[in-house]
């Protein structure tokens, strides 16, 4: 028998199980309509991959996890998506955020799965990318990425891998029932995760009043090295810093992680899902959700697709809405109220209670705290909800925080116990939520202060260039002027005196002597052995580059936007470089033509011929465009627009081209009179 | 007679050694600039709007520093004001209409259609949050901006618009349940508000 440790504080609320953990887990079957947020977990939204009107299939991906921390979304069913818009989402805010719609066809087909039989036969790398591609984030409340948490920093070895079955909160029985039915699965998931962190041992945390839930893990696990333990019922044993203490006896330090101290803890349900994904290839698309509160008909556990609308939930299951009635997601003491049906069941959906007025009384008013001292002796994390309370309320948040607010978990024991009812963790959510704001906000106007400093100093910085280009410039100014003024003054003297003279003409003839160098190294650099031959070459070769390049980047606009900004930039470098080389060719013909005395027809211009032909060209596409014009104007109003302005560029080049023609045609009979005449 | 030259002398030396310490001491450990500017600056909103009459936020840090008037950061508004008054051990007094009043979080957004492309905001944007080129479209990088609206008076085509950054899921953050009238002032019971069926 293994040792457990107990917690500080903890509570007895009235379990409330029996109700819903009678029967066995039954499906749900298959809503007309999902509603599939798109951020199910903790981390970045993910992205949509689908477009309105395509066809899913079952488990196909609708959304790719983008960035470090995130998970992907899959289709529960097949179907086709009928919208990617905001829509209300359960969250304690109200608000609505981005969500796939998917109107189903009822058919259920699978796409493509990659079941695997034996997962020691793939490498710890591939089992964490299935288990990222499956989109499998903590089912136990919080959803924090599963495949994230199996990858600790190297330097933290897991020693400890624990399986949190104890189901403190009451109400909630859908760990307890999945631990009956698929005591299996949940031992194989538990067998791959050990697979992958390699601990020392495995243990499953479960609360003594799941007698049911615990003999079934243990004929489960009976040929493995998976310890089952029972601890004793107490809230919050299945706080995650709570199950570690009691089963390992040591405590998570302030701000830390449990990976920190060589321990991890996992839900029940994410180890099943972690099976079903690497065994069947199957991605997190339903899960197994408590519904209870004498509001509903039929109390019990229900396999419910991810992104099942509530409502439809709630009236298959015999809603009778009471007045007063409250419909809370999660258990009575960490669950938020929800104010609208119209929402999805989502991957951390573990109860949906709908309590009558009797179950969940309301709020009574918060009377003044009579510093009882009850809230501290409940508190399992060992703070003193009193002050916390005052400093929240008085909005003394620095103080807050060094009274470790942020290592709170939000239990609730500390309302449940107070005499006053002061909602206590209330005030602990909103002074947490100030406190992120203020973090937030002074890391903005840090880098506010930043920027305006660097752009303080780069225009000083410009302003001093400024100043000092502006000087050097005068300087130059001076100099020069004080050299004409020398000069001026040597041509003065020279006539008087011939030895300054000769020195000053010394220094001309110097002066002459290093320009003529400096020429002549010019020259050299500039008149390689470049041929015309080979610069021709060079334009042809560099020509097809640039049409496959422009090819190239065509083909990337349609499909790789991120490769064609850096094509296009290339391309532009080549245009570059062929018009340069064009400049080459000419310069070079031009050279030729004046340096080769031989050649006396060097080409001045296009011939006549070409000429009359540029013309007859320019003319017919004018004729074509009007043409189209004309059909335009019937057909399409919004074209003419722009056919207008084509055609009155065309018209300026047709008129170009006559000018060039005639132009050239009268040199002709110039020199042809000028001939004869001679 | 001896006793009192010899306690004199002590003293005397004493006095010298310790001097000599403290001059060291000053010399060694001068703490360069004035502390104070620096904490005011710091819980100033840093916005760089010149509503306060001073060009940015560390001038104004410098004059506060100097017995200027805290209530004139309307970007800051009254928790500014409280914090600078903690700070300096003043009293807190009501934000100075003069200088504006206290508007939500904003962003300016430029009405990229009308932008004609003179770079004038780019100037006058004090923390480079506004990109474009002469002639180009010009975009404002909405993380950078701080919300101090010196880009609207220089747009010659009145196409940049301030408006404020609207709560959504992520910025979304717990009232206070103090302010919930249900829950705090009533102590009786039946005082609450009517229920609403769900």
């Amino acid at each position: 028998m293994k040792q457990i440790w107990d917690f500080h504080g903890g509570i007895h609320p009235k379990e409330n199980k029996e109700q819903s953990n009678q029967d066995g887990i039954s499906d749900a079957g298959i809503p007309p309509r999902l509603i599939l947020p798109l951020q199910q977990h903790i981390g970045h939204r993910a992205e949509p991959v689908v477009s309105v009107g395509d066809k899913v299939l079952k488990g196909q991906l609708i959304a790719k996890a983008v960035g470090a921390i995130s998970v992907a979304v899959h289709a529960p069913t097949s179907g086709s998506v009928t919208a990617i818009e905001d829509h209300p989402v359960p969250h304690a805010s109200g608000m609505t955020d981005l969500c796939v719609l998917i109107e189903t066809d009822g058919k259920d087909s699978w796409c493509e799965r990659t079941p695997c039989e034996d997962y020691s036969t793939l490498s710890k790398d591939e089992l964490l990318s299935r288990i990222r591609n499956a989109g499998i984030a903590g089912m136990g409340g919080a959803g924090f990425p599963t495949a994230i948490k199996l990858h600790p920093p190297r330097q933290d070895k897991v020693n400890t891998l624990i399986l949190n079955g104890a189901e403190c909160e009451p109400y909630i029985t859908s760990d307890d029932r999945l631990m009956r039915e698929r005591a299996s699965e949940v031992i194989l998931g538990l067998e791959i995760m050990a697979y992958i962190l390699q601990p020392g041992e495995c243990l499953i945390g479960v609360e003594d009043n799941k007698p049911e839930a615990i003999a079934a893990l243990r004929e489960a696990a009976k040929e493995t090295q998976v310890e089952v333990v029972t601890i004793p019922t107490k809230y919050p044993s299945g706080g995650e810093k709570q199950l570690i203490k009691i089963l390992t006896g040591s405590e998570v330090p302030h701000g830390r992680i449990p990976a920190d101290i060589g321990v991890m803890c996992q839900n029940v349900a994410t180890a099943a899902a972690v099976y079903r994904a690497i065994r069947f290839g199957e991605p997190l698309i339903s899960r197994v959700t408590t519904m209870t509160g004498d509001c509903i008909a039929n109390k019990g556990n229900q396999n419910v697709l991810i992104g099942t609308p509530i409502d439809w939930l709630l009236e298959q299951n015999g809603y009778l809405n009471q007045k007063g009635s409250r419909l809370v997601m999660g258990g009575p003491m960490m669950g938020f109220t929800l104010h609208d049906t119209k929402l999805p069941v989502v991957k951390t959906t573990n109860c949906l209670l709908a309590a009558t007025n009797k179950e969940l009384t309301p709020p009574q008013p918060a009377q003044a705290c009579i510093r009882c001292g009850m809230c501290s002796e409940v508190c399992p994390a060992e703070l003193l909800p009193q002050q916390l309370y005052w400093f929240a309320k008085g909005q003394e948040f620095e103080k807050a925080e060094h009274h470790n607010l942020f290592d709170c978990i939000e239990c609730g024991a500390c309302s449940y116990v107070c005499p006053s009812t002061i909602p206590l963790v209330q005030y602990y959510r909103y002074a947490k939520g100030e406190i992120k704001q203020i973090k937030a906000d002074q890391e903005k106007s840090n880098q506010a202060r930043e920027r305006f400093e660097f752009r303080q100093e780069r225009i000083e910085r410009e302003k001093a260039e400024k100043e000092a280009k502006r000087k050097a410039r005068a300087e130059a100014a001076a100099k020069a002027q004080a050299a004409k003024k020398e000069a001026a003054a040597a041509k003065g003297t020279a006539a008087s005196s011939p030895t300054e003279g000769s020195t000053a003409n010394d220094k001309a003839a110097a002066i002459q002597a290093a320009l003529q160098r400096v020429e002549a190294k010019k020259q050299a650099q500039t008149a390689p052995e470049v041929t015309l031959e080979s610069l021709q070459k060079k334009l042809l070769s560099a020509e097809d580059k640039l049409s496959k390049m422009e090819n190239a980047w065509k083909d990337a606009v349609e499909n790789n936007p991120e490769r064609a900004e850096k094509l296009a930039t290339a391309v532009e470098s080549s245009k570059t470089n062929v018009a340069k080389l064009n400049a080459q060719i000419s310069e070079m013909n031009k050279g030729t033509g004046q340096a080769g005395g031989s050649e006396p027809q060097a080409p001045v211009g296009p011939s006549i011929e070409e000429l009359q032909k540029n013309v007859d060209k320019a003319k017919s596409k004018l004729q074509l465009m009007l043409d189209t014009l004309e059909d335009a104007k019937l057909n399409h109003p919004d074209r003419v627009e722009k056919l207008e302005r084509a055609i009155t560029k065309n018209h300026t080049r047709v008129s170009h081209a006559e000018t060039a023609l005639s132009e050239a045609t009268n040199a002709k009979k110039t020199t042809e009179s000028t001939e004869s005449n001679g | 007679m001896s006793i009192i030259l010899s306690a004199i002398l002590t003293l005397l030396a004493l006095a010298i050694v310790f001097g000599a310490i403290l001059g060291f001491a000053a010399i060694k450990f001068k703490v360069e600039g004035n502390p104070i500017v620096d904490e005011i600056d710091n819980l100033l909103p840093q916005t760089q709007c010149g509503q306060c009459g001073f060009p940015g936020c560390r001038p104004y840090a410098e004059a506060i520093a100097n017995g200027e008037e805290i209530n004139k950061c309307p970007p800051g508004g009254e928790v500014t004001i409280q914090s600078l008054a903690d700070l300096l051990d003043v009293e807190a007094t009501p934000l100075d209409a003069e200088h504006g009043e206290e508007k939500g979080k904003q962003v300016a957004v430029i009405r990229e259609d009308e932008c004609i492309g003179c770079t004038k905001c780019i100037q006058a944007c004090p923390v480079d949050a506004i990109l474009g080129a002469a002639k180009q479209m010009h975009t404002v990088i909405a993380d950078e901006c701080t919300g101090c609206d010196l880009c609207v008076e220089p747009c010659p085509v009145d196409c940049i618009d301030m408006v404020l950054v609207p709560e959504d899921i992520k910025s979304w953050t717990w009232e206070n349940p103090g302010n919930q009238p249900q829950i705090a002032g009533n102590i009786i019971a039946t005082d609450k508000a009517p229920e609403v069926a769900v």
